[in-house]
């Protein structure tokens, strides 16, 4: 007696709706069993492709399972029948194979004969059994972790500290023009960390000074200091603000530059054919991006300066009346020349760290596309956090010895 | 032809190499003679280019020697080693030119690096370079410009800027049109028999392997070791190992295809 199961199609009913949806010119799977003593023997007609999915004999971890014929206990053999099959994708293969698998796990014979043989060979691609789950990578306990990563930081430590003791090596060579490393290379690193940064360095300081004075006039006005505004913005400008913040954004748009650039030569082999050749890259790609922006740094730093008080300046005299006559003579006083060493022994620690971070992260990278993004987005992060640990200690040991 | 010598300009000897514990080929040996045009071969992913690395400086072999004449290369120190980059030539897979750069550039920057010639010598010399190759006009291009074909021709005069004794290249007519490609290989002939520079090529392109190389060496990705030496036209024709000659005739070996596995 035949019994029918999955989506099941009688004959002379209508195709389902969603098969009418997909495809007029298509006809819905279906499976028809027949029990033939042990043997069942199922009929496969209509398409059974990949937009008929939702209307496929479910597959799931016992696919056949849900279905009565193959429940029974006297099941020895399955045979297929697919003279009505229409076109099949892997869909088909799909459930063949987890029909193939289950029944190989209820010992029952699968005869694959009736199965069109361009199915079959597909089919034998499949693996036979259930399939087996790939090992678990290993995963590194704590102490392993903890291990691995003091490894790799100790590594990386000795890896940066090369890397800068070699360019301050380099440094000499530079001078004497025995580096290996084109002058035009260094004359457009020069430009793209100096000219090129002017007006972000002039905008981010110009407004840097002007909300310092706003932030000061709020206080010193309540004391009758106002003048003292100047000061404020002079000493904070020169010793701290100026540095940091054309530090930051050095680090953004240079660091971030430099790191993209040298990652994605990592990826086309760029850095293997220099290799090769014996030309070092330290110094090839490393040391004119290190020279330019340590010796931009300094004169960004003093350009910001300027521009930072201007932009106190600016504001003090239009929008919180004080003289500008007084507010000169007040930044005068106020800024020594002791401050203005300070700022450029900072900034050129600055320009060093974000130059070296840079590179040395582009060198590190990898060789995809996600890993030039990560590499750039790492050289930033990298740059601002160690500027500001930086001149943290920078505060500490003026601190200590009364700079 | 006389540019045929016996010596040996590379010897390979019981090389092991890979990037983790298990190496990707082991025991690998091999001698190339001076003026002869030696293939790598091998199926996809059967460790060629690693190969290629471990000759060329860029990954040192877990175990065996590399002599180039007379000098062991991977016991030389560090500055000897870079030294000796300036005497071989290497055309890396997809070019790898300095997109930076443009192609005058790129042949021009070995020379600058590396030679104290003046600014116009220098210009001479890559103006003939890139003549060699066919592309003087291109001078002031940037790869990112250029077509793979033309790339690769620009990656061969780099390759070819100092001179060097011996020649690498890494797939050299991968992803060329056919009639580029006979190109290539007859520039590499003529670059042979003009100059008398030896090449050693990775390449699974039959009609490459069979049309210049007269030597090379066969790498089998499940031994993981060299099974057969020989030029390709004569492995092709008497190669006893059904791998080698399958490869050589363009033929799946009978046990990789799929249906052998169904019943009938």
């Amino acid at each position: 007696m035949g019994r029918r199961c999955g989506t099941v199609q009688s004959e002379g009913e209508e195709p389902s709706r969603l098969s009418l949806i997909v495809s007029n010119e298509s006809d819905a799977p279906g499976l028809a069993t027949r029990v033939d003593g042990g043997d069942t023997r199922l009929t496969l007609s209509g398409d059974w492709t990949l937009p008929h999915a939702g209307s496929l004999p479910k597959v799931g971890p016992t696919p056949a399972g849900s279905d009565a014929w193959f429940d029974r206990q006297d099941l020895k053999a399955i045979v297929f029948d697919t003279a009505g099959l229409g076109r099949w994708d892997t869909s088909l293969l799909v459930y063949l194979a987890q029909l193939r698998r289950d029944a190989t796990l209820r010992s029952i014979r699968f005869e694959d004969a009736g199965i069109p043989s361009a199915a079959r060979r597909l089919l034998a691609l499949l693996p036979d059994g259930a399939a087996t789950p790939a090992a678990p990578a290993w995963r590194p306990g704590l102490v392993e972790r903890v291990g691995l990563n003091t490894l790799s930081t100790w590594s990386e430590g000795v890896a940066v500290t090369t890397l800068l003791g070699r360019q301050v090596l380099q440094v000499g060579a530079a001078i004497v023009g025995r580096a290996q490393m084109r002058r035009i290379d260094l004359v457009a690193c020069l430009y793209d960390a100096g000219i090129a940064a002017l007006p972000m360095v002039a905008l981010v300081n110009v407004l840097v000074g002007g909300i310092l004075a706003f932030v000061g006039a709020i206080e010193l006005r309540r004391f009758g200091a106002d003048i003292y505004i100047a000061n404020l913005v002079g000493i904070a400008q020169v010793r701290e603000m100026a540095v940091v913040m054309t530090a930051i954004v050095m680090a953004g748009r240079t660091g971030g530059a430099y790191a993209a650039e040298i990652a994605s030569m990592q990826g086309s082999n760029e850095l293997d054919a220099l290799r090769v050749l014996g030309i070092p890259v330290q110094d090839y790609l490393v040391l004119p991006r290190v020279l330019a922006l340590t010796l931009m740094m300094p004169l960004l730093y003093l350009y910001a300066s300027f521009i930072g008080i201007l932009g106190g300046f600016a504001v003090a005299v239009s929008m919180l009346d004080i003289s500008p006559g007084l507010f000169i003579a007040q930044i005068r006083d106020a800024v020594t020349m002791s401050e203005v060493t300070f700022g450029l022994a900072k900034s050129v620690a600055f320009g060093a760290l974000v130059a070296i971070a840079g590179c040395r992260i582009g060198l590190k990278a990898g060789r995809s596309a996600a890993d030039v993004g990560h590499a750039a987005t790492h050289a930033v992060v990298v740059g601002i956090v160690g500027v500001i640990m930086v001149d943290a200690v920078f505060a500490v040991c003026a601190n200590a010895l009364d700079i | 032809m006389e540019t045929y010598q016996p010596a040996s300009t590379l010897r390979v000897h019981g090389l092991a190499f890979g990037y983790g514990a298990e190496p990707v080929q082991h025991d690998v040996s091999f001698d190339v003679k001076k003026g002869s045009i030696f293939a790598i071969m091998g199926e996809s992913g059967c460790g060629k280019s690693t190969l290629l690395k471990a000759l060329i400086g860029l990954l040192r072999p877990s175990a065996g020697t590399v002599h180039f004449g007379a000098q062991d290369y991977w016991s030389m120190d560090e500055a000897q080693r870079e030294g000796f980059g300036r005497r071989i030539g290497v055309l890396f897979q997809g070019s790898a030119l300095w997109s930076s750069m443009t192609v005058a550039e790129n042949v021009a920057l070995p020379l600058q690096m590396f030679t104290r010639l003046s600014a116009p010598s220098i210009d001479a010399l890559v103006q003939l370079k890139l003549s060699l190759v066919g592309l003087e006009n291109s001078w002031s291009s940037l790869p990112a410009d250029l077509s793979g074909g033309m790339r690769q021709r620009v990656g061969l005069a780099r390759a070819l800027s100092l001179d060097p004794e011996i020649l690498f290249l890494d797939e050299p007519s991968a992803g060329l049109d056919p009639v580029a490609a006979k190109r290539f290989d007859d520039l590499i002939l003529e670059l042979r028999d003009g100059f008398g520079v030896t090449v050693v090529m990775v390449s699974h392109e039959l009609a490459s392997l069979f049309g210049i190389c007269d030597d090379g060496v066969f790498l089998d990705a499940q031994s993981r070791t060299v099974i057969a030496h020989g030029a390709p036209k004569i492995l092709r024709d008497s190669a006893a190992n059904p791998a080698v000659h399958s490869f050589m005739a363009r033929e799946r070996p009978e046990s990789a295809a799929p249906h052998a596995q169904v019943n009938p």
